[in-house]
């Protein structure tokens, strides 16, 4: 039998507006750019509901209604649904319809997209339970299986996440964590009891998320009945194909007229095709399958770049320099009690803007560039540090004055 | 294949990139086997001696020198100036007159050697290069380092040397030139159809500033930080606004030393101006540097600036970077399509420019982090790149006339 584990990551970070050093101490408004550039929060939001979040949950209900045992999971990030409140709410209630379907199963994850389990394990704790009561909230659910920051995992995080009472745990397929082993199993971290892994199948998920329209690969175009092909040969030797990508493929990664959608639409009619496939959440895969062997991952795992590892926000010493910098203040600003100042620390621990300041392959104009909505990583260094001292002259102010 | 060649002066002798770019390429043709004459005035106290002791392992390449005061950058207002310093009276009465006598003297050299292709660097010598064609038959190729409207900033175009600009490329079988910007500029402002033109990005060779000398230390003792210009003090290059933008500065850091290196017909402006904003004691005018000089301040500094108002391509940045010095540049240059780890602004924008000085004074990561990626950067962007790309277009030039 071999179920298909559908999770869509759903996030957007408040990116932080050109910021200069003349601002510092004039100006606490961080995110608010209102021009037409990328960096405007507002903007960005509508036009991705419009072309990917909009579209894809219609096509999803659709599914749903058409399929009684279609099911999908999504991550969403505490960042982006306080964005759906404030700038599309029409969007929040599609994705609560998908939800209120009982088979569209919600992950946790840290409320800020963060990587303070990295740096701060204390702060972790607190976002993730931000993270939770956000989705109770809006959803009335409570999950089970968390999935940390872009994949982000080694041992050490599936201990904790495995004392915080969580059943299952997602991360990268990645070659160089399984060597000769299959994704297409669940395992179980190193040192831990009953928390289950599940991994990404990155050749299947990516031919979705990345090949999709590429007229240069071998197997353009894809369509639903050479996908369904794909997974039936995983039958027998699998138990689950866990389809983890970004959410925004469909209709902002791969435009509509690509034919993702269409794609979308027909692929679980060819999946059912074959008798013994099915859909799982990671929650049911989880209660079903049993972990084959222990697996141990001791560095940092993740699902960016080739190298699936730390260096798309922690390679040049930009980087490096503004999450130290970041953490730092860590102490002084929850000390404050100040709920503005907290949220606004919180929102800049958010991993994008670390991948903003990636230097690497800048120069040859690859997805970095692609995803980078300030002209260059040293601009988004200069405003993002800019914030920083701004935010530590209100850290001392409020210190100074209780 | 033989080039017939009209450049300029060589460094460490010369007075801007003209030199430097002349230099390079030839060393680059010659190291692929491409042979050069290389045609230049005789400057008083600079002759061709040095270039040749540079070349002279290189039997490719050959030197003509042509007795005459002419120099890049010359304005007529410069020349007259020039010639009132000599009794001799060979030379022209007016900076045009006398590139007209050049190019005569060039038809002789012309007339007498053999080559394929004539190559001529910039307007002062497209005369010359247009006698040289008439005379052999040779098909003649324009290297536009810079236009009538860089030189002026837009205000002010000398209309004689725009029409020898523009006639000269009408002329011409071909035209380099050093960026996509300046190629933009002459479709726009000469009507030359933009087929007839190539674009050559000019390069540096690392190897030409192995051992930079370590000067300026005292200075540096005290944590003064160094922010510096090095350019001519014209209209084209932007300096008021390095000293509105070091005026911005320094109303937030005190302990920043402006350091302007070059000369000009603006830099007395600039100095009142230094004084009007209450600025001149932290603004050092350093005169005209070459060489070590130059090299060494490029290396003390911590940040270089480039305002131009329009450069067509802009070598001192790359010279800075292979100094040791990270850059921050005009959007309105030809460096910054090659360059991509480097801080760019439009030249008029002060706020955003002074921002960014500071920041990089501020942020030691933001400075070595830019300088470590440009540094790396710039080892593509060379002369033997450019050398190559020149020859493909000679011989692009050279189907193209049938011969």
């Amino acid at each position: 039998m071999a179920s298909l584990c559908f999770y869509f990551q759903v996030h957007q970070p408040f990116r932080v507006k050109d910021y200069r050093v003349f601002d510092i101490g004039n100006d606490s408004e961080y995110f608010n750019d209102d021009s037409n550039r990328s960096i405007n929060n507002k903007k960005i939001l509508n036009k991705v509901a419009g072309k990917c979040y909009l579209p894809a949950n219609a096509v999803l209900l659709e599914l749903l209604n058409k399929h009684p045992d279609f099911k999908v999971s999504f991550s969403f990030s505490g960042v982006f649904l306080e964005q759906l409140e404030e700038f599309s709410p029409e969007t929040l209630e599609s994705f609560q319809k998908l939800v209120a379907t009982g088979r569209v199963e919600v992950l946790e994850e840290t409320y800020y997209h963060s990587l303070s389990f990295i740096y701060s394990p204390e702060e972790f704790r607190r976002q993730v339970e931000l993270h939770r009561k956000k989705i109770k909230k809006l959803f009335g659910v409570t999950p089970k299986v968390f999935r940390n920051t872009e994949l982000i995992y080694n041992n050490a995080l599936a201990s904790e996440v495995e004392k915080m009472g969580y059943r299952g745990i997602i991360a990268e397929g990645a070659d160089h964590i399984l060597g000769w082993r299959s994704p297409n199993f669940l395992y179980r971290p190193q040192g831990t009891q009953n928390i289950k892994l599940l991994l990404k199948n990155y050749r299947l998920s990516d031919d979705i998320a990345f090949r999709f329209s590429s007229k240069d690969w071998k197997d353009f175009p894809l369509t639903a009945p050479k996908f369904a092909s794909w997974a039936n040969q995983v039958n027998g030797n699998g138990n689950v194909i866990n389809l983890f990508m970004d959410y925004e493929t469909f209709g902002e990664h791969q435009w509509e007229d690509t034919g993702i959608f269409n794609f979308l639409r027909h692929l679980p009619e060819e999946i059912y095709k074959h008798p013994d496939n099915d859909f799982v959440t990671p929650s049911e895969a989880i209660a079903r399958y049993e972990p084959v062997s222990e697996l141990d991952v001791h560095n940092f795992v993740s699902w960016a770049d080739v190298e699936r590892d730390l260096s798309a926000w922690l390679s040049n010493a930009m980087q490096h320099d503004a999450l130290q910098s970041v953490y730092k203040l860590e102490r002084e600003v929850i000390d404050s009690g100040d709920k503005k100042l907290i949220d606004d620390w919180r929102r800049l621990q958010t991993s994008d803007h670390f991948y903003y300041m990636c230097t690497k392959w800048f120069n040859d104009g690859d997805v970095h560039k692609y995803f980078n909505p300030y002209n260059t990583p040293y601009e988004a260094f200069i405003a993002y540090m800019n914030v920083l001292q701004d935010l530590r002259l209100r850290a001392h102010k409020l210190a100074s004055s209780n | 294949m033989r080039i017939l060649m009209f450049g300029w002066e060589f460094p460490p002798h010369n007075s801007g990139g003209l030199g430097t770019a002349c230099f390079g390429l030839t060393r680059a043709l010659a190291k692929r086997n491409i042979e050069v004459i290389f045609v230049l005035p005789k400057n008083i106290g600079v002759d061709a001696s040095f270039a040749k002791i540079i070349f002279a392992d290189e039997h490719l390449v050959k030197f003509h020198e042509v007795e005459s005061i002419l120099k890049p950058y010359i304005t007529s207002g410069d020349y007259v100036h020039e010639r009132d310093k000599f009794l001799r009276d060979i030379y022209g009465d007016t900076l045009l007159k006398e590139i007209r006598r050049y190019a005569l003297r060039a038809r002789e050299i012309a007339k007498k050697e053999h080559f394929d292709i004539i190559h001529a660097h910039d307007w002062l010598s497209f005369l010359a290069g247009i006698e040289a064609k008439k005379v052999s038959g040779k098909p003649l190729v324009l290297h536009m380092h810079a236009t009538e409207f860089d030189r002026t900033g837009g205000q002010g175009v000398n209309q004689e040397v725009y029409d020898i600009e523009r006639s000269s490329m009408e002329l011409a079988d071909g035209i380099i030139a050093v960026s996509n910007f300046t190629k933009q500029k002459i479709v726009e402002h000469y009507g030359i159809p933009e087929e007839k033109i190539e674009v050559v990005h000019n390069g540096i060779d690392e190897e030409d500033y192995a051992s930079i000398p370590e000067r300026l230390t005292e200075l540096k003792k005290h944590g003064q930080k160094i922010v510096l210009f090095a350019g001519r003090i014209t209209i084209q290059k932007g300096p008021e606004y390095f000293i509105r933008a070091a005026k911005r500065v320094l109303e937030y850091d005190t302990n920043v030393l402006f350091f302007v290196a070059g000369s000009g017909d603006m830099e007395r402006q600039m100095m009142l101006e230094a004084a009007h904003l209450g600025i001149s004691d932290h603004i050092l005018f350093a005169g005209f540097l070459r060489g070590d000089d130059l090299n060494a301040v490029y290396r003390a500094a911590d940040l270089f600036v480039l305002p131009s108002v329009s450069e067509p391509f802009g070598i001192t940045p790359l010279e800075s970077i292979v100094s040791g010095t990270p850059v921050l540049i005009s959007k309105q240059s030809g460096v910054s399509e090659v360059l991509s780890h480097a801080l760019k602004v439009d030249f008029w924008d002060v706020e955003d420019m002074a921002n960014k000085i500071l920041c990089v004074l501020e942020y030691p990561t933001l400075k070595d982090t830019l300088w470590q990626n440009s540094r790396e950067e710039i080892k593509k962007i060379n002369w033997d790149t450019a050398s190559r790309k020149c020859i493909e277009y000679y011989e692009k030039i050279k189907k193209e006339v049938g011969i």
